[in-house]
């Protein structure tokens, strides 16, 4: 279903993931980049892409971890999940990112690599490019 | 989620950054909750202050927006790390104690009443039935929903924060007249409150966000409180409903062989190195009874005892403590059993305790065996 949790626009490159995300532990604080190497994202960069993930998991201290990667100038410009969590939730609005959940129909169209446009005040929320 | 006039203005930064950011959390929180509006509280309770479970980020960003917020309803915090009356006899880093007392200093700069527990129903003043509140703590959101009518989400420790400083929070399912769809039949004889723990435990994973529980006897209030400790522990469950529910309600047993089932998931040693009692906290009848029992009696071992500095000062005065260190007790203050970096896994193998929370915790967050057992059976076991 469509929410806007943290509004904003952004335009950039679409980095997926299959795999829910675990904050607390999976993302290195200062540079981004997904530490745990059971992740499918793993050495890959989460700074300036929009992130596109089923959802958060883990402790809700890891919307600390968010505001962290922010601070840190590491952080995704936008996120996009199928579904909503506290965590994910509240870490973006700590950090100012915006969020929005989409439709399985819509996460499954959305691909690794494509550049995207986001705009939380346009009636389409996003825009391929 | 509908906002009213004024509520759009602060999310659009008209009423500074800390507002917007305060909205933001309050916005976020209420569209992944299905709220449809915010509603004023009265009192907000925070959790995320031991510097043990929000690091480094969360000191920095306390630090941070300190400067500027101020919470405007009543706000209680949650246990830190340590009692600063004796921090010096449990070894911990310079660090640690420096960052734990920024935090400390954050919430204070912020306006928070530095309470320092996680029984604020046991240790403040239960406003009037109804009333509309946001407490963090897991066990102290069930107990205020569940025993002291109040009402509640079970709020996140972002969530309450931006609650306390806008004095709003998201109007979701829980705080609405709640139908459970679950109704757990209560069927273990003569209960003690590790049975009531581990009730606790086992409706907080098969309950959703509130259930019905039958077949219960009038409960006294370490039974109530361990069963709220139980519920927050391990699950997303903010309310105990006590009746038999519709008909239509899914019926589920609790008999002894899933209490044996909760007791071997968490019982991990045959005996422990020390003792803790209270997570929560234990409140003046609590340490009342303790005083009781130990009459005459002296613990072999190193025991714990956490509760709120205030109830310490009663208890002092009462003669209580003086009875308790006597029996060997260790009485800490500010902190708790759960998340304590005060038990570290290099000097300690296994904790004994009753505490369904404490045990979770300690085995999962320090590390180390637990030997779970009712008080009763400490006292019989572990003293002389």
């Amino acid at each position: 279903m469509n929410k806007i949790l943290v509004a904003g626009k952004v335009q950039g490159i679409v980095l997926k993931s299959e795999n829910p995300i675990n904050f607390l532990g999976t993302v290195d604080k200062k540079t981004g980049i997904i530490s745990d190497n059971n992740h499918n994202l793993f050495g890959k960069s989460i700074k300036d892409v929009i992130l596109v993930f089923p959802s958060g998991v883990g402790s809700s201290v890891g919307a600390y971890t968010i505001y962290s990667i922010k601070s840190n100038n590491s952080a995704p410009l936008a996120m996009i999940c199928q579904k909503a969590d506290l965590t994910v939730a509240t870490g973006c609005a700590l950090a100012n990112i915006p969020l929005i959940t989409i439709s399985n129909e819509e996460f499954n169209a959305i691909k690794n690599g494509m550049k995207i446009s986001l705009d939380t005040s346009s009636s389409n929320l996003i825009q391929y490019q | 989620m509908e906002l009213t006039r004024d509520e759009e203005s602060a999310l659009k930064g008209e009423q500074g950054e800390i507002m917007q950011m305060a909205y933001r959390i309050l916005v976020a929180t209420g569209e992944a909750t299905d709220a449809e509006k915010l509603i004023p509280i009265e009192w907000a309770h925070l959790s995320g202050v031991n510097y043990n479970t929000i690091g480094d980020a969360g000191e920095e960003f306390l630090s941070s927006i300190s400067n500027d917020a101020r919470v405007t309803v009543k706000t209680t915090l949650n246990p830190m790390g340590f009692d600063i009356d004796n921090v010096a006899n449990y070894g911990l880093d310079e660090n640690f104690i420096s960052k734990q007392l920024s935090i400390k200093n954050s919430y204070e700069i912020m306006g928070v009443i530095p309470s320092f527990s996680c029984i604020p129903y046991e240790i403040f003043d239960i406003p009037k039935n109804g009333t509309q509140v946001a407490f963090a703590e897991s066990n102290a959101a069930i107990h205020a929903n569940s025993f002291d009518n109040l009402k509640t989400n079970k709020e996140s420790a972002f969530s309450a924060l931006a609650s306390a400083i806008v004095g709003k929070s998201p109007y979701s399912s829980i705080r609405k007249d709640d139908t459970p769809n679950i109704i757990i039949n209560m069927k273990v004889k003569n209960p003690n409150e590790l049975t009531y723990g581990i009730l606790g435990f086992f409706a907080g994973k098969v309950g959703d966000t509130s259930v019905n529980i039958s077949g219960l006897a009038e409960m006294d209030k370490r039974q109530c409180k361990a069963m709220c400790g139980g519920m927050g522990t391990s699950g997303t469950c903010a309310k105990f409903i006590f009746g038999d529910g519709d008909s239509d309600c899914e019926k589920i047993d609790f008999d002894e062989k899933e209490m044996q089932n909760v007791h071997d998931e968490l019982n991990t040693a045959e005996k422990g190195d020390l003792i803790t009692l209270g997570s929560p906290q234990l409140g003046l009848d609590e340490i009342s009874d303790l005083t009781s029992m130990l009459k005459g009696r002296s613990f072999q071992k190193r025991c714990m005892v956490f509760c709120p500095r205030t109830v310490k000062e009663q208890a002092k005065k009462i003669g209580y403590i003086t009875e308790l260190e006597r029996a060997g007790c260790e009485i800490l203050s500010d902190c708790c059993t759960c998340l304590t970096p005060l038990i570290n896994k290099e000097n300690v193998d296994a904790v004994t305790t009753n505490s369904i929370k404490g045990a979770f915790y300690l085995k999962n967050s320090n590390g180390v065996d637990v030997n779970l057992k009712s008080l009763s059976q400490i006292v019989q076991d572990e003293t002389r």
